[in-house]
Formats: C-alpha cells, structure tokens, sequence
C-alpha cells in the first residue's frame, strides 16, 4: 500500500506512512459500520418520524404523532405496544434476581481448589454455547404437560403434588397458563445463561486481593460475613456490570418466547421485542415500530444508568464500611 | 491458588459435599443435552411413549435419515451447509475488518482518532434491536434478502471486535514496530508481519465469538430468510417445530444437528471462549 512512498530516496528511519495510512486500514470497517451501524442509526430515528409502511409508495412525515400514538390510551398501537412492555417489564423483575444471584453463589462455590473444578466451569458454561433455537425447542419438548419428562420425573419424586397445593392443574401446564409459563421461560433462561455471568463473577473474584480474606479469617469472621465484608465490596463493579448487562439482556428477551409459549396465554409473555417486530417487519408499520423501538431503548438507557450509578454509590460506601470493620 | 497458609480457617467444601454439588450441576446442566441425543435416536413412538425410557430400546436412527436429505421439505443439511457457510465469511470478515481498524487505532496517531474511536464507543450503548428494521431496508435496497449476504455482512461491524483487539494491540510494545520499521518496512508489513502474530490469541478468541455468535443468531435469519432451502440452522429449527410438532426424534435431530458442532468448537477452544468472556466483565 505505501510500498512506493517507502522506498522514497528521503527515507527516515522511522516511517510512520502516508497522512491517508491510517485511514486506508480503517477503511474496510468503516464501510461496513457507515452502511450497516451509523446510517441505520439515523434512519431509523427518520423512519419514526414517518407513517412509513414498506409496501406503500407514500411514507409521508408525521412528525412526532409515531411517538404520541404510544401515549394515546385510545389508539390501537397503545394496548398492544405497553402490554409488550409489561410482559418485557415482568420478565426481567422475574429473571434477574436469578440470573445474579444463582451465579455468584456458583462463582463462589466454583473458586475454590477442587480437583475437577475446570471440568465442571465447563459444564455450567456449556448451555450457554448454544442458541436460543436448540434450547427452545428442546424445552418445549421437556416441558410438555403430556410428553415431556419435566412432568414425568415431577410425578416420580411426588414434588408434582408440591405443586398442585400451589394451584397448578394436573399435568402441571407449564407453557399454557400462567404463571406457569414465566416460572418456564425463567427457568429455561437461568438454565441457559446462567454460566455467562458464573465466568464473569469467577474472573472477578480471582481480583480480591487473598490477603483480605486471611486477615477477616483471622479476625475470627464467618464465612457469611466474609462474604459480605470481603467478596461483595471487592466485586462491586463487577456486580455493577452484571447487573447492568443482564437487566439488558432480559429486556432483549424474544427467542425463549417466540419458541416456547408463542407469547402465550393468550398475549401474556408477548415481549416489547415480539411486538416491535411484529409491528414493523410482520405488518410493516416500520415507522410506528422504529418508535417502539427508540421508547423501548430511551427507557432500558434510563434503568441501566439509574442501576449503574446506584451499585457504585454503593461501591464507596460499602468500601468505607468493609474497612471499618476490618 | 493451592498454595494456602496452613493456618486457614476453611480449607474449601468437603468430600462429599463437592462430590455432591458436582453430580447436581453435571445432571442440571448436561443433563438435558443428554436428553436430547438420546430422543434424537428413538422411534417416534417410543419418544412419546408414557412413561419414558431412559435408555432408546431399539436405537432408531430414521430421524436423521430423514433429516439429511437434501431434497426434503426440511433439509436440515442444507441448513448446516448454509449455516456453515455463513459463519465462517462472517469471522473472516470481522477478523480482517476488526484487526486493520484496531491496528490503525491502536498503533497510529492522527487526526480525527479521539471522533472515530468516541463514535464506534457510542454505538455499544445502542441495543441491537434498533438497527433490525433499518438494516432489513437496506438489505432489501442491496438485493440481498433471501442470501448469504445478509448474514454476512451487517454484523461484522460490530464495536466490540475492535475494543478487545485494540485493547490487546495497545499492550504490545512499541521496539517491536520499531525494530521492523527500521529495516524499512512499512505499515501494511508491520501489520501483517509484527502485529497480527503477537495479537494470534485475541484473534483467536475473537474468530470463536465470532462464528458462535453468527451460528446461534435467531431473530435475523428468521426475518431475512425466506426460502427452506436458503435457511440456516437455528431458522430451521422454528421451521421444524412448526411443521412436525410431534416428531420429537425428528426436531431433537435437528437440534442435535446445530449443537454438535458448536459443542465441539467450545471443547477444542474453551480457553478462548471463556478467556472473551471473562474478559468482557472486567472492563466493566
């Protein structure tokens, strides 16, 4: 590339290339992230300003109407849009407490010295390597009232009469009525992306210094509070970012739904991402469903700051207080 | 790691507590991949049958002799072709891609660095769903619904390729360009020569996030395929289940189709995989 220009008669020993090197190298991602990352982000805000249908020759300017048709309680976009948002808004309340929890427990239990500990690491990863289609529709086949095994090994150990106390009918429906079909679409999620955040917090908890743990052994501290003294403040940006990613990634949640229940009963686990998507690539009211989408992103980027800045508040003052007592 | 004080309060679990969590995570987790091969290899009625077997009592494997003709409505072979096919243009195109920017911002200062690497930051902080209607426009506009293309190219650009090689570049130290740049060589040849060899494992981890990440996809090729023949695995698979409903040897087949070779990419290069993952925690 500046072959020519290097074998100039001035040459410096050391040769930084032509002013337009740089962006020679920069070029091949550049094209691909103008066409398909930085253009589609502007585009899309213009399509919400649209009444942009994709089979219609006209997609004439609306204005914000795309956005005030999402507040009106009279339009038809209104029950179907926030009955997503509810569905996405359960789900993630239902999940994340799980999926940051369970992990750590894990991650904790996992960094300890035991033979066999990378063999099961992998294990517990092992799920997460495959797609949201193979573990749909291998669970609907488990969780089939009828067919599956879930029930079967339920009604061996007798835990399906645990259940019917609960008010679950018989076979225990767990993709056909609710709340069932979120106790499955949470379940079948933890079981799937629970190794993700198990690898993070194992990463994290290799950073806290070992001397912290001796020195709270040897003030005679239990194991709970070195949990809690130690491990917690010295992950706490670790939490931060688990807690941020995974409330993000439950709010994208769509496959484990679009397989398992079909949004059902009836409309109850149709997600924010199954009515976007319905809206504008099933019915092509782009411009009404780019408009969901930027609602739908305007509020996950108000919760992952809110949540952010909560767990490094907490940060300094959970440093503050492991120091105290330590 | 194992070179603790004697003096530790706990040393770790006990024997049989370990023994103990190790057998509930290996049935939890395994378990039900176990399960699928399993009815992959029974009769259809033997799937079903009430209560189940463990164990297929005649091992039937017409699932998959359905399942791998080409010509079938549901050729799931074609499917692995074209999902292999994808995934691997795909990680060719994000390493090529990813490493020249990453080298360019990594190893170069010039003007307009600090905007083009604020812009790429940016966009990490946009969800993926934003750009799926945008992006079908413009693979329509390009022809390239229905084809390799579109899944392909639109992922490739992805902010975070360049993060992890620009963050793993920036360590390498700077007498190795120097040296080469001494005996004249220029950028192109400091690139190939000096810095692509040093960077081998970020690319290789990259190279395996990479193709999973394109081999897993779900929401885009549902949207952007439309021919059975042209589908990719996990498209197929929504295909499958929506077509046979009770021929469960026949979708765990299929599921047994597009996990194998995944499972097995994950085996040969765990380090890799987990080293990303890992890795993606602490910039947080």
């Amino acid at each position: 590339m500046t072959a020519a220009y290097a074998s100039g008669p001035t040459r410096r020993p050391l040769r930084r290339g032509a002013p337009w090197t740089p962006w020679a190298f920069l070029a091949p991602f550049l094209a691909v992230f103008g066409t398909f990352v930085a253009l589609p982000a502007v585009r899309g805000l213009w399509m919400s300003l649209h009444d942009w249908d994709h089979l219609m020759p006209d997609k004439p300017f609306v204005g914000l109407a795309n956005y005030t048709a999402l507040l009106d309680p009279t339009s038809v976009l209104f029950q179907r849009f926030w009955d997503g948002m509810t569905a996405t808004g359960t789900f993630v309340l239902a999940s994340v407490p799980f999926l940051v929890t369970l992990p750590l427990l894990l991650a904790t239990a996992l960094n300890r010295a035991f033979p066999g500990r990378t063999f099961l690491r992998a294990v517990v990863f092992l799920p997460y390597v495959l797609g949201v289609a193979v573990v749909g529709v291998l669970f609907r086949f488990v969780l089939d009232p009828n067919l599956g095994v879930l029930n079967h090994l339920l009604g061996v150990t007798g835990l399906d009469r645990v259940l019917h106390l609960l008010g679950a009918g018989d076979p225990v429906p767990w993709l056909t009525a609710q709340p069932w079909a979120w106790v499955s679409l949470v379940g079948v999620t933890v079981w799937w992306t629970l190794g993700f955040n198990t690898i993070i917090y194992l990463a994290g908890l290799q950073d806290v210094p070992r001397e912290l743990y001796d020195a709270a052994a040897v003030d005679g501290a239990s194991g709970r509070q070195r949990f809690r003294h130690v491990t917690l403040p010295g992950i706490r940006p670790v939490l931060a970012f688990v807690v941020t990613m995974t409330v993000l990634a439950s709010a994208n949640m769509f496959g484990q739904a679009d397989l398992l229940t079909g949004g059902g009963p009836g409309t109850s686990t149709r997600t924010a991402l199954m009515v976007i998507l319905d809206t504008g690539l099933g019915r092509y009211e782009m411009g009404a469903a780019a408009a969901m989408g930027y609602v739908l992103s305007i509020g996950l980027g108000v919760v992952s700051v809110v949540n952010f800045v909560a767990l490094r508040e907490r940060d300094g003052r959970g440093r503050r207080r492991a120091r105290r007592t330590s | 790691m194992s070179a603790r004080a004697p003096g530790r309060v706990r040393r770790g679990l006990g024997a049989g507590t370990t023994w103990a969590l190790v057998l509930v995570l290996v049935v939890t987790f395994a378990g039900p991949l176990v399960w699928m091969g399993l009815t992959s290899i029974k009769s259809t009625g033997e799937a079903t049958a009430s209560p189940p077997t463990l164990w297929p009592q005649d091992v039937d494997l017409s699932a998959y002799a359905r399942l791998l003709s080409m010509d079938g409505p549901y050729p799931v072979l074609r499917w692995f072709l074209n999902s292999l096919l994808a995934g691997t243009l795909h990680t060719a195109l994000v390493l090529v891609v990813a490493s020249t920017a990453a080298f360019a911002l990594a190893r170069m200062s010039f003007r307009g660095r600090g905007l083009v690497f604020g812009v790429i930051v940016s966009t990490l902080f946009l969800p993926a769903f934003v750009f799926l209607m945008p992006n079908y426009l413009m693979i329509d506009r390009l022809g390239w619904t229905d084809s390799v293309w579109a899944l392909v190219v639109p992922g490739a650009a992805g902010a975070f390729g360049v993060f992890f090689l620009r963050q793993f570049m920036v360590g390498l130290p700077a007498e190795l360009e120097e040296a080469a740049a001494l005996d004249g060589a220029n950028q192109w040849r400091v690139f190939t020569r000096v810095v692509l060899p040093n960077t081998r494992p970020a690319l290789a981890t990259l190279a395996v996030l990479a193709f999973l990440g394109n081999w897993n996809d779900y929401i885009w090729p549902v949207y952007v395929l439309f021919s059975p023949e042209r589908l990719t695995l996990p498209a197929g698979l929504k295909l499958l289940q929506g077509a046979y409903v009770t021929d469960y040897p026949g979708i765990m087949a299929g599921a047994v189709v597009a996990s194998v070779p995944v499972i097995l990419l994950f085996v040969l290069t765990q380090r890799f995989v987990i080293e990303g993952v890992a890795r993606s925690g602490l910039k947080g």
